[in-house]
């Protein structure tokens, strides 16, 4: 058994354990939860530290048949850019275990149920990331909807039963069109000697231009309602103010990301020609949303929306360096996924705490935070100097990046997303301005600072963000030679300077 | 001289068993005591079932076109088809076997004073037993029989004792008899379509039997007005009995009159039978006149398919959306009958399989919400089902998953290999469709889901009944196949596979 295997069903079987200990005891069904996750973890950065960086085939791969009608296989192994995918989850999940200690106690169901839902959950998005074989995929990318469906309808607070709704809706939307695709690959693959569901066989096939399109949009528009690209946005902000904070967070932070992710694992990989044929069109959308999300983030009167928000605009980012198709775009949109997913935590969990001690998410309510809650207060304005992606915070290198490697063949659209830094510099320092400084109004006076679970929550994940700033070669080193391979696939090189001597 | 014919009764073996408990099952009816009587028709239905089922067993990997002269021919898909069926049987006898579903005695007028004196002595007429087993045998020759005259006397088997089923509502008489009724009157018409269609058929190629057929038109010697309107014709009987659009307008009324365990065997059951002997008429009989039809047929699955999901939706009555959601999957197996390739054959018997068992589940769960009138079907009412008794509803719900194709359900699978076999003959356009209508059906489903957990109170007077052992058994076995077949789904298709042909 791979050790990627074992990462998967460590917190699958945390989850059984969780189920078999009593109702009642809401304290060691969340110190069980938080004790597997950390094994998680743990086994994720030994696996991390034995993954050999110069490497460019998949690692640690496992592959066992499991439904032979059709040649599918559970099948999984992966590349640097999981590899970084992987750990930003399995660090994650620890930290919304403990930021979210209590906001398992005010839902439909009981604790358990949530911790239950929560672990199957890391099991999936492990999973997502490591399958090699695109029905797995396709699998854990649906199934996964479930204990989000679940987490958001018996959590959340407010329009939660809609919000679900309109979640799974969507989502499910996408991946049947992503079905019918899948299919038709399958079935291309059958006529050209043998089907299977193989990522590296199916990158191989020979494809006329117009399956190629037709079956590239199957996948995209799955992968684009995922991370939600505009037009197809509109079910992240309602999900995001309902959610805890700690399902927020891992909602945008891991689940959209499969989003990105999917885009260069599938779409670039299995439909070279339709992906150049259809770049115009995707980076005419990536530079709508990165302006709308930033737009709209500077109007939004709810905390929660604005974080989503400002995550379509980071999305439009992140496909804008995808399609830029250079290397240092999509090194940076991968570095950014990463960076987006810490930054994300860090403003949903302060913002979820602020929220919780204030009884409500209406940015108005809030004021002057900065004298009663320092602590808070100064996580909050650093998550916020994240994502307006301030220099020597991780966030910056990566969005360099991507305007960068955009710039060499789409000067426009970098010249437009730079405008898009502009207005997220004023979104966040609106907001950092309206909830921090100022007066201390009289109801706010009592609000407490975060307390020891909650700063050694925010440690870790600020702790990222500072240290990847400063010295962000061990992730991009790891996320090179990925980029690399996927550039050399899909049959693209950087463009030569032209302005040269 | 006439001379006798010669029986393969080994292989004829399943059906003749199932007949003769249903014989045996009418002398108890008439001669055992009033207390020993359920518990005795209960057994001999269980245990001719079994046998049966062993009986097929044994000749699994036989097969034979001359079982019965050329009436019946005896192939993998008719002996896969003939299991699924014994295995809904089996299924929904246990749900059967809770009698406070039937009226006490179905020939007393609703509400005459013999019907209250019935309900007050306890005497509980048991003749659904015996019913059930008859619609079973008329359901295991349906798939395999190859000419004309078999063909409608195994339909006739299987719909007179469902009609009469249909009937035997213990609450909401009357509108169980009009669903009688109303499945009878247009059950009736539907038979005379299939008849008129075979008799035209005949007169094109001079012979009942579908190889006869397939030579003619072979030949192409008949006046080929005859074989379109015959084949039009026998397809209206087909399309009728597996609930098509526009031959489904009886569905959702039959579905929510007759007593509910009744329902959920017959969703299975004759869906699966109906099924075989489609798949068997279109891929034998008119294979050779493909062009002539198929079209046709691909219209009537698009239509099927969208109707079923968007008219599920404004349904009140979770009955009544299931017999739509039934109708919606019968889109999704014709795109299969329209194929016509040996995936699109393995495909259809998983499918059959998966759809039938979360079917009687599903109808076994209907079974268990009521209040003090009887079950509770308007869908208003289940709203905070799932706060009441959570096991309920998330087994209902995973039924309802199934349904609606999420991954990890056989569901799932099913829709999967129905439509990979769909791209690969071809008919794309037919994925496509499959795929929006399953947009469009998923919002129902999961709308109820969303009810049952989410909603906000509860409604106080709908309560959930602790199941019957054997309603219990049913219900595990159903939910647990769904999940199973849905994580390894290798066990069936891997069996599919190996019997999905059809012998001449």
């Amino acid at each position: 058994m791979s050790i990627l295997t074992t990462l998967q069903l460590l917190p699958l079987f945390g989850a059984i354990v969780v189920a078999v200990l009593p109702v009642g005891n809401a304290k060691l069904i969340k110190q069980t939860a938080l004790g597997f996750s950390l094994l998680v973890t743990a086994v994720s950065l030994f696996m991390a530290f034995s993954f050999k960086t110069e490497e460019a085939a998949l690692q640690f791969t496992e592959t066992r048949s499991w439904i032979s009608a059709f040649n599918i296989n559970y099948s999984v192994g992966i590349d640097g850019m999981a590899l970084a995918l992987i750990l930003m989850t399995t660090i994650l999940v620890p930290i919304v275990f403990l930021a979210g200690w209590n906001e398992s106690e005010n839902g439909r169901w009981s604790v358990k149920v949530f911790y239950i839902l929560l672990l199957i959950l890391e099991t999936m998005m492990i999973g997502v990331f490591a399958a090699t074989d695109v029905f797995l995929f396709y699998v854990i990318f649906e199934a996964m909807l479930l204990p989000v469906y679940f987490l958001i309808g018996g959590y959340g607070v407010g329009e939660r039963a809609a919000a679900a709704m309109k979640f799974l809706l969507y989502s499910l939307f996408g991946g049947l069109l992503m079905l019918a695709a899948l299919i038709g690959l399958y079935v291309i693959s059958t006529n050209q000697g043998g089907g299977t569901f193989d990522i590296a066989k199916l990158s191989e096939l020979t494809i006329d231009s117009t399956t190629q399109n037709w079956l590239f949009l199957g996948f995209f528009i799955a992968f684009a309602i995922k991370a939600p690209l505009w037009p197809l946005h509109t079910w992240l902000p309602t999900a995001a103010k309902s959610a805890t904070a700690g399902t927020s967070t891992l909602l945008l932070g891991v689940l959209d990301k499969v989003g990105t992710y999917g885009m260069i694992r599938f779409c670039m990989n299995f439909f070279p020609e339709a992906t150049k044929t259809f770049t115009p069109a995707i980076i005419t959308l990536a530079v709508i949303s990165i302006l709308y999300g930033a737009f709209l983030a500077i109007g939004q009167k709810d905390i929660n929306s604005l974080i989503a928000f400002t995550s379509i605009s980071h999305f439009g980012f992140i496909t804008l360096g995808i399609f830029a198709l250079t290397s240092q775009g999509l090194t940076g949109a991968i570095f950014y996924m990463v960076n987006h997913g810490f930054s994300t935590a860090a403003l949903f969990l302060t913002a979820g705490w602020m929220a919780k001690r204030r009884g409500s998410s209406n940015i108005a309510d809030f004021g002057g935070l900065q004298r009663v809650t320092p602590v808070l207060a100064w996580s909050f304005f650093l998550a916020g100097m994240s994502a307006l992606a301030l220099p020597g915070l991780s966030s910056f290198i990566s969005e360099f990046l991507v305007l960068v490697g955009s710039f060499a063949k789409y000067p426009v659209a970098a010249i437009l997303g730079t405008t898009g830094i502009i207005l997220a510099s004023l979104y966040v320092l609106i907001v950092v301005q309206k909830s921090l400084h100022g007066e201390t109004p009289e109801s706010n006076k009592g609000i407490l600072d975060l307390n020891l679970r909650e700063k050694i929550a925010i440690a870790p994940v600020i702790a990222v963000l500072v240290v990847l700033g400063f010295y962000p070669k061990p992730v991009l080193s790891v996320i090179n030679t990925t980029t690399q391979t996927i550039m050399t696939h899909a049959g693209v090189s950087d463009p030569i300077a032209k302005v040269a001597k | 001289m006439l001379t006798a014919p010669k029986l393969d009764y080994a292989l004829l073996a399943p059906i003749l068993i199932i007949l003769g408990a249903a014989l045996l099952g009418v002398i108890v009816e008439a001669f055992v005591k009033q207390a020993l009587r359920a518990r005795l028709q209960l057994v001999i239905a269980l245990a001719g079932i079994s046998i049966a089922f062993g009986q097929l067993y044994l000749v699994r990997n036989e097969g034979s076109s001359i079982a019965a002269v050329t009436s019946v021919s005896i192939d993998g898909s008719g002996i896969f088809i003939q299991g699924a069926i014994l295995l809904f049987a089996f299924l929904g006898i246990l749900i059967i076997a809770d009698q406070d579903h039937f009226a006490p005695q179905a020939s007393a007028l609703p509400g005459s004073s013999e019907e209250a004196s019935a309900l007050e002595s306890g005497k509980q007429q048991t003749e659904v037993f015996p019913l059930t087993l008859f619609a079973v045998s008329g359901a295991m020759l349906f798939p395999i029989a190859t000419d004309f005259i078999t063909l409608f006397v195994a339909l006739e088997v299987l719909s007179l004792p469902l009609y009469l089923m249909v009937g035997l509502s213990r609450r909401r008489r009357l509108l169980s008899q009009e669903a009688a009724l109303k499945y009878f009157l247009l059950g009736a018409y539907s038979s005379a379509f299939f008849l008129f269609g075979a008799a035209l058929l005949y007169g094109y190629s001079g012979s009942l039997s579908l190889n006869g057929l397939t030579d003619a038109i072979r030949g192409s010697g008949g006046n080929d007005v005859f074989l379109l309107l015959g084949a039009a014709f026998l397809s209206v009987g087909l399309l009728f009995k597996i609930g098509a659009v526009p031959f489904h307008s009886w569905t959702p009324d039959v579905y929510q009159g007759a007593p509910t365990p009744i329902t959920g065997f017959m969703a299975a059951a004759t869906k699966a039978a109906a099924f075989g002997a489609t798949l068997r008429i279109f891929y034998i009989g008119l294979d050779a006149a493909q062009v002539s039809w198929k079209p046709a047929i691909a219209v009537i699955a698009v239509i099927t398919m969208i109707f079923g999901s968007i008219a599920a939706i404004s349904q009140r009555d979770i009955k009544r959306m299931l017999a739509l959601s039934s109708i919606a999957h019968t889109g999704f197996v014709l795109i299969a009958v329209v194929s016509l390739n040996k995936s699109a054959l393995s495909a259809t018997l998983f499918y059959l399989v998966a759809y039938g068992l979360a079917t009687i589940g599903a109808f076994g769960i209907v079974t268990l919400v009521r209040d003090s009138a009887g079950e509770v079907t308007d869908i208003n009412r289940w709203v905070g089902l799932g706060k009441k008794s959570p096991l309920v509803a998330a087994v209902f719900s995973l039924f309802l998953l199934s349904f609606a194709g999420i991954p990890l359900t056989s569901g799932f699978v099913g829709k999967f290999a129905i439509f990979s076999a769909a791209y690969e003959s071809g008919n794309i356009y037919l994925v496509v469709a499959g795929v929006l209508s399953s947009a469009i059906a998923v919002f129902f489903y999961l709308r109820l889901i969303l009810m049952l957990f989410f909603a906000g109170e509860t409604n106080g007077s709908v309560s959930v009944v602790i199941p019957s052992v054997l309603t219990r058994i049913a219900i595990s076995i159903s939910a647990i196949a769904t999940v199973v077949l849905g994580l390894a789904p290798s066990l069936l298709l891997d069996v599919a596979q190996n019997f999905a042909y059809f012998l001449r």
